[in-house]
């Protein structure tokens, strides 16, 4: 099980063969040291390696062409002579956040860090980079402020704010192999709880450490634990489960940990199910992420080989397998009680709580349910205890939390931020502000259950306690940046119409509040709003926000109260105006032609789908009203700008 | 429900996907999952073998098979056009891309062609919010899209069926 050293992840030899240490069961606690202290002693920070994220968000954007690349051309180097011969290590990682600037790649040990990487940059990379130790600029980041270019990966502004205890490993390790984890120090916490600590200890730990529910609702996880434990001593049975349904749209904190980091995942479990006393655990995984259950995938069958998932752990007395649930493509199911029917093969239809998971979960025995997040900052409160864990964060918020920063934002990415860290640094220190110098108008966090934080809010310190005083909640992590040009009851119209379609209909407010809500906001946008229909709206949000069974229903109507508190006015302006301030809402805009710009190119004309435009070639354009469906092509093909986007009075002629 | 007349060894295909969950997880679910993935629908006789393997109600396993968004009682298209309505997609104007999509095809999200080529549906958020408004064709991801884009993909992929034809 040697390989070459330095060479923890792939090796990839002149020959182009592929050598992976296979993995045997670890029989004691010795044999797993043994081993760890042999991968941490063969990783070796100081050799070149060549890292190339491999997310989903690069994927897309051909990261896999270029590993593929880098692979084909590194193998390929046999005619050079022996003295420039370089051995370089390749190793596809998760993702390391900076979605914005993908695909991404980084060289080892500089950490040069280069950016919206090509297949056909790579012949260049290794001639310059690697060879001759000579940085290619066009591939660096350049820093819009100032202009300069930055190399290095820990110097660049996106992660200068950012804390990451869990996102680190996720540029540095493949995710597919469980030798990564362990080199470095992977699994220490899980040895160090069999070892060292009773289950009593590892969950007044956990309470200690103040951690809290990333799921959205910040539960103490600690006293969680507790009462599943409790409930479990009496009856035998419980159950473990992790939450990866994540269906917020917007966010994905949870994919790209589970994508980049699995065992992080798996340790907090293994963990969990040693204080709570549990022998099954499941992870309820969305089948929208495919690399994610792959990863994961991956990641269980490399723990059991290893003896670290499975019957009798590393030689102890405690045993646990963790089974894999893949989501069918339903949001209620990210509702615990949802979740769990789900898991047990029914519809997934909450049910009303009491009695909580803790006391009857699934198939009536007590079972403890964590998201994604919470599971991964098990083993860091574990090996550093829970002293450590609480030096970051705020009095009652501690920790730190991964948000995915999208929208109408310059750095589009996932950070992973210290609790109580503000808004403004998010926005605009890590997040590089908006885009095209355009003004910013709210951030909305927790999707379709959270609110949105206008711009007087900006310095507002991020905890649990605050978000929720001003109508936003902390949620799973979803921050979406809206800008000037983001109609905000459009916005409160999208949301809205998410949970209609979302809701699973077995409780009546949900079902009919979700609709009748989403119908006023459709005809507000549609330019039939009522006077009165704000009124209308609040009296709905409030029924549906007491009545309704789940949290999603409870939720449903926070985006729609959350607009109307910060913008009245524009929900005043679509009804009593007619007019959408952002010019988004189709039925109160309108397109015309500027006749000052237009040139009578006919490209508009051409690609207008509706046959609204009329006019000769060289003369001004005229569009008909009654005929354009307001879909916009014809202003974003006309390349002088001669299209004119009004709406209400400010309609021309 | 009326059944359709499916092919012998698509029944014992079905069977096999069905004996090997029930030995090993055991899960309703997971097995529809199976039989969507292989066939891009739940034929009627593979809901009634289910619940004879998994022993439960018809009108359960139906429930199942029409409550969660994966499943599909008609036959899909040969390719799968996934429009994403999340939230950073909807900012950057994926409701027109959808649109567009809609005008292109001649159809409404949720359908499928006549042909059927395309079946057109809208997913809630992949997680790839960077590239946002996206488009799945397949498996394959286009980022930044735009109505123009629409123009081209759609063409991309008409040419690509003439070639094969």
């Amino acid at each position: 099980m040697k390989t070459a050293p330095g060479m923890a992840g792939y090796f990839q030899d002149y020959g182009g063969d592929l050598i992976i240490d296979p993995i045997s069961k670890l029989q004691s606690v010795s044999e797993f040291e043994i081993w760890q202290n042999l991968l941490a002693s063969e990783w070796d920070d100081t050799q070149p390696c060549v890292r190339v994220c491999d997310g989903t968000g690069c994927r897309a954007l051909g990261s896999q062409k270029v590993l593929e690349k880098l692979r084909q051309e590194l193998g390929q180097t046999k005619a050079i002579p022996l003295e420039h011969m370089i051995s370089v290590e390749i190793v596809g990682t998760g993702c390391p956040g900076f979605c914005e600037c993908g695909p991404l790649l980084t060289i080892y040990p500089e950490q040069v860090s280069y950016q919206r990487v090509k297949p056909g940059d790579i012949p260049e990379i290794i001639q310059k980079t690697l060879r001759e130790k000579k940085i290619i600029e066009r591939l660096l980041y350049t820093d819009p402020q100032t202009g300069k270019h930055i190399y290095r990966e820990p110097e660049l502004p996106f992660y200068q704010k950012q804390k990451r205890m869990l996102l680190d490993f996720n540029g540095r390790i493949d995710p597919t192999r469980i030798q990564d984890y362990i080199a470095l120090g992977g699994y220490r916490s899980l040895v160090k709880a069999l070892i060292s600590l009773n289950p009593d200890e590892i969950i007044a730990e956990v309470k200690a450490s103040g951690l809290r529910g990333r799921g959205g609702a910040g539960f103490s996880t600690g006293l969680k634990w507790e009462m599943c434990r409790r409930n479990i001593l009496r009856t035998k049975i419980g159950y473990i489960i992790c939450n990866a349904d994540e269906g917020d749209p917007g966010a994905f904190m949870d994919r790209s940990l589970m994508e980049g980091n699995p065992h992080s995942v798996i340790e907090g479990m293994l963990i969990g199910a040693y204080a709570m006393n549990v022998q099954q655990g499941f992870v309820y995984i969305r089948a929208e992420y495919p690399l994610a259950v792959e990863n994961l995938r991956i990641a269980i069958h490399q723990a059991e080989q290893a003896g670290l998932l499975g019957d009798n752990i590393l030689g102890t007395d405690f045993s646990f397998r963790l089974h894999v649930r893949l989501g069918a493509g339903a949001f209620v199911c990210g509702e615990e009680t949802a979740l769990m029917a789900s898991v047990e093969g029914r519809v997934g239809e909450p049910h009303p709580r009491p009695p909580y998971p803790a006391e009857s979960g699934l198939w009536g025995q007590p079972t403890n349910i964590n998201n994604v997040e919470t599971w991964a900052n098990i083993p860091f409160i574990i090996k550093q205890g829970a002293r450590i864990f609480a030096e970051t964060g705020t009095d009652k918020s501690k920790g730190t939390k991964i948000f995915s920063l999208v929208g109408k934002i310059n750095n589009t990415g996932l950070v992973e931020v210290p609790m109580g860290i503000t808004l403004r640094e998010i926005i605009y220190d890590i997040g590089g502000g908006l885009p095209n110098g355009k003004a910013f108008k709210a951030a909305q966090l927790g999707g379709p259950s959270g609110g949105c934080l206008p711009a007087e809010h900006l310095d507002t310190k991020i905890d649990y306690e605050s978000l929720t005083a001003l109508g936003a909640i902390m949620g799973s992590g979803g921050m979406v940046v809206a800008d000037e040009d983001t109609c905000m009851v459009d916005f409160a119209r999208y949301f809205m119409s998410f949970t209609q379609q979302e809701s699973c209909g077995k409780c009546t407010p949900c079902r009919i509040g979700t609709k009748a809500m989403l119908a006023t906001l459709e005809r507000i946008c549609a330019g039939g709003g009522l006077p009165g229909d704000i009124e209308y709206l609040l009296e709905v949000a409030e029924t549906v926000r007491t009545s309704s069974l789940c949290g999603l229903g409870q939720t449903a109507p926070n985006p729609v109260l959350s607009t109307i508190r910060y913008f009245r006015d524009e929900y005043e302006a679509h009804i009593f105006d007619k007019i959408c301030p952002a010019k988004v809402c189709k039925g109160l805009i309108s397109y015309s032609v500027i006749p000052e710009l237009c040139n009578g190119c006919q490209v508009c004309l051409r690609n207008c789908p509706a046959g609204a435009i009329s006019g000769a070639k060289q003369q001004v354009h005229r569009i008909d009203e009654a005929l354009c469906t307001r879909c916009g092509m014809c202003k974003s093909v006309c390349k002088f700008e001669a299209i004119g986007l009004y709406s209400g009075a400010m309609v021309a002629i | 429900m009326p059944v359709t007349a499916v092919e012998e060894t698509t029944l014992s295909a079905i069977n096999e996907i069905l004996r090997d969950e029930a030995l090993g997880e055991g899960s309703l679910i997971g097995a529809l999952e199976e039989i969507q993935e292989r066939y891009r629908y739940l034929p009627p006789e593979a809901l009634i073998l289910a619940s004879e393997y998994f022993n439960v109600p018809l009108a359960q396993t139906y429930s199942v098979a029409t409550f969660y968004n994966a499943f599909s009682l008609k036959p899909k298209g040969k390719h799968c056009l996934h429009v994403c309505m999340g939230t950073a997609c909807h900012v950057r104007g994926s409701p027109q891309v959808l649109d567009r999509l809609e005008t292109k095809l001649g159809i409404k999200s949720g359908e499928t062609t006549e042909d059927k080529l395309f079946t057109l549906e809208t997913v809630n958020c992949l997680g790839a919010c960077a590239l946002g408004p996206i488009v799945v064709t397949d498996e394959a991801y286009s980022g930044a899209m735009t109505p123009q884009k629409v123009d081209q993909l759609i063409k991309n992929l008409h040419r690509m069926e003439e070639a094969q034809v």
